[in-house]
């Protein structure tokens, strides 16, 4: 369809809000508003499209109206713990929708009177319909993944690089078959469940630890394929807004692989959580006594401390025990005791999502310290007090090669006087790696729920300031 | 025009948008880095532009199936990306204008609380 000059134009002012939207996005002070303008802009994309149409009224309507009803329900109710596997699910909604437009285009062209899929016609259909297939069901894998629908550990077969390499050569040969013969409705069925296909068969072997890694790189895919979607019917906005999405999605992918330590190939050729040869998982470094403590003794220790550090991890947060650590940290600076959070980049399950979970409970920007500045106060901290953190804090990153996450930064807390990990068990992390920290002799247990463990300390040290 | 001066032209654009892309973003504090993950997230929800494009013109049952199902995802994503986005931003937002009103040390015992605080 040709677009008149005023949409075009309007398409102009969506784009520039856009821009201006994911501009203000990168900066604390302004990303509030810079999702609003970015909301605003794609308001003004909406109603230009909605003003151009003059029919399908019956169709978009109630879908639009069921979509926005299920969004916002599902968008306002869910926890913030569950954010990651959120944004995969909307990603994932995303790469679907720029599939099934492809195949719309596909099915319009090739059933009209005069069928006309020319070359480009067919390759633009067919790269959306690609690489929105391998988003939306790479991203289902990922939410059921982070759901625990499905176990975090990689799940692995012989040959799969083989097997997704003939799946794509396979793919390449429908796809040059259906440009050839200008259609085929069986050809492009048998694509796009390809393309599913490869999506599931990527992402599988994926361990629970690189899942944020593989949401950015999902989150630009579509990006990419939302971009090449407008080839497909001519409109460059959705070129526009697309590649930018594509392009920041591959910055942020880089971000996080970077904080991981794990290049991007690695993630996903190399399966995490394998174990290194010749090591039974168990690790000669991963034996010894563990020494537990309980809510009294600790309390006596954290109460005449210096300077404690709380490490947060995604433990904390399914506990939900975020203001039960803030209620903690408060009774402690009472006693003059130095308290700080140290964030690893990773912690929780995204960059940033727990700041996210802290922000929620009130924990003031100035204390949370990120990775670089935190290292170095961990020889002068008396306490280093982990809560459900568990590979971020591995030392097997600094000393053993043979480590699934050896050279990943993790916050050095074993140098700290005292660690304290709060654990529900002895069960390993989300990558499955099994954690000598825990059998170090200046670390102490305290198993049960964190937000139990948090309240009895809490209420232990406000006995002690009581004596 | 001819379909490949549209698809010539839709790559300029294209590329130079890439480049735009990359500019942007190269400096984020890490903390935004959800946030910026599910904001550019709500806006590739611009295929709904697309998916509206393709409701406009269906052929036959099969086309409004397909159809149908596009502008509901679509619409999924533009929603609810915006809305979980600006749930997460809220949160900060309270946070760091309250921060510099509220030294930790002063919350136990200070005799008046600063006006405006509401806790």
């Amino acid at each position: 369809m040709t677009i008149p000059n005023w949409a075009t134009l309007g398409y102009l002012v969506a784009i520039a809000l856009f821009i201006l939207g994911i501009k203000q996005l990168t900066s604390a002070r302004t990303a509030l508003r810079g999702n609003r303008v970015a909301g605003v802009g794609m308001l003004v994309a909406i109603g230009v499209t909605l003003g151009m149409l003059h029919s399908g009224w019956q169709y978009l309507v109630p879908a639009a109206a069921a979509g926005t009803v299920v969004g916002v329900v599902v968008a306002r109710r869910v926890a913030m713990t569950a954010m990651p596997q959120l944004v995969a699910l909307f990603n994932g909604m995303g790469a679907g929708a720029a599939a099934l437009i492809a195949l719309g285009d596909f099915h319009r062209v090739t059933s009209s009177a005069h069928p006309s899929l020319d070359t480009i016609g067919a390759v633009t259909i067919l790269l959306s319909c690609l690489i929105g297939g391998i988003s939306f069901s790479g991203s289902l894998i990922a939410f059921a993944k982070l759901q625990e629908w499905m176990r975090g550990t990689p799940i692995t077969w012989p040959l799969q690089h083989e097997i997704n390499g003939v799946l794509l050569g396979a793919l390449v040969g429908v796809g040059l078959a259906i440009t050839l013969l200008h259609g085929g409705a069986v050809l492009i069925i048998i694509f796009a469940l390809g393309a599913l296909t490869l999506g599931v068969l990527s992402v599988l072997p994926v361990g629970g630890a690189d899942m944020p890694v593989i949401i950015a790189l999902l989150n630009s895919f579509t990006g990419i394929a939302a971009a090449v979607t407008g080839f497909v019917l001519g409109n460059d906005a959705l070129v526009v807004a697309g590649a930018l999405v594509g392009a920041s999605g591959s910055i942020l992918t880089m971000l996080m692989s970077r904080a991981m330590n794990r290049p991007i190939t690695n993630v996903l050729f190399g399966a995490f959580g394998q174990l290194a040869e010749g090591d039974d998982g168990t690790g000669s470094a991963v034996h010894g006594n563990i020494r537990q403590t309980n809510a009294e003794d600790l309390a006596v220790l954290l109460s005449y401390a210096q300077q404690v550090i709380f490490v947060p991890g995604y433990g904390l947060a399914v506990a939900r025990a975020q203001h039960e650590v803030k209620e903690l940290a408060t009774q402690l600076e009472e006693r003059g005791v130095r308290v700080l959070y140290a964030i690893h980049p990773v912690a929780g399950r995204m960059p940033g999502h727990m700041n996210v979970l802290l922000a929620e409970a009130d924990v003031p920007y100035s204390q949370l310290k990120e990775m670089d500045d935190v290292n170095p106060e961990f020889p002068r901290t008396d306490v280093a007090l982990v809560i459900g953190a568990n590979d971020v804090v591995n030392p097997a990153a600094r000393s053993q090669p043979g480590s699934p996450i050896y050279g990943m930064p993790i916050l050095n807390v074993d140098q700290a006087k005292t660690v304290v990990v709060l654990k529900r068990s002895m069960r390993p992390g989300f990558a499955g790696i099994e954690n000598e920290l825990f059998y170090r002799a200046n670390t102490m247990m305290l198993f049960g729920d964190a937000k139990d463990s948090l309240a009895k300390l809490t209420a232990e040290v406000k006995l002690q300031a009581a004596a | 025009m001819t379909n490949v001066n549209v698809v010539v032209i839709g790559l300029f654009v294209f590329v130079l948008a890439v480049f735009l892309g990359l500019e942007l973003i190269s400096k984020v504090p890490s903390l935004l880095h959800t946030p910026l993950m599910s904001g550019t997230n709500f806006i590739h929800g611009i295929v709904l532009v697309g998916a509206l494009t393709i409701a406009a013109s269906v052929h036959g049952a099969l086309g409004a199936v397909i159809a149908v199902a596009a502008v509901f995802l679509g619409t999924l994503n533009v929603v609810g990306g915006w809305v979980v986005t600006d749930r997460m931003l809220g949160m900060f937002r309270g946070k760091s204008a309250a921060t510099p009103a509220r030294p930790a040390a002063a919350e136990s015992q200070a005799p008046a609380p600063p006006p405006g605080e509401q806790r």
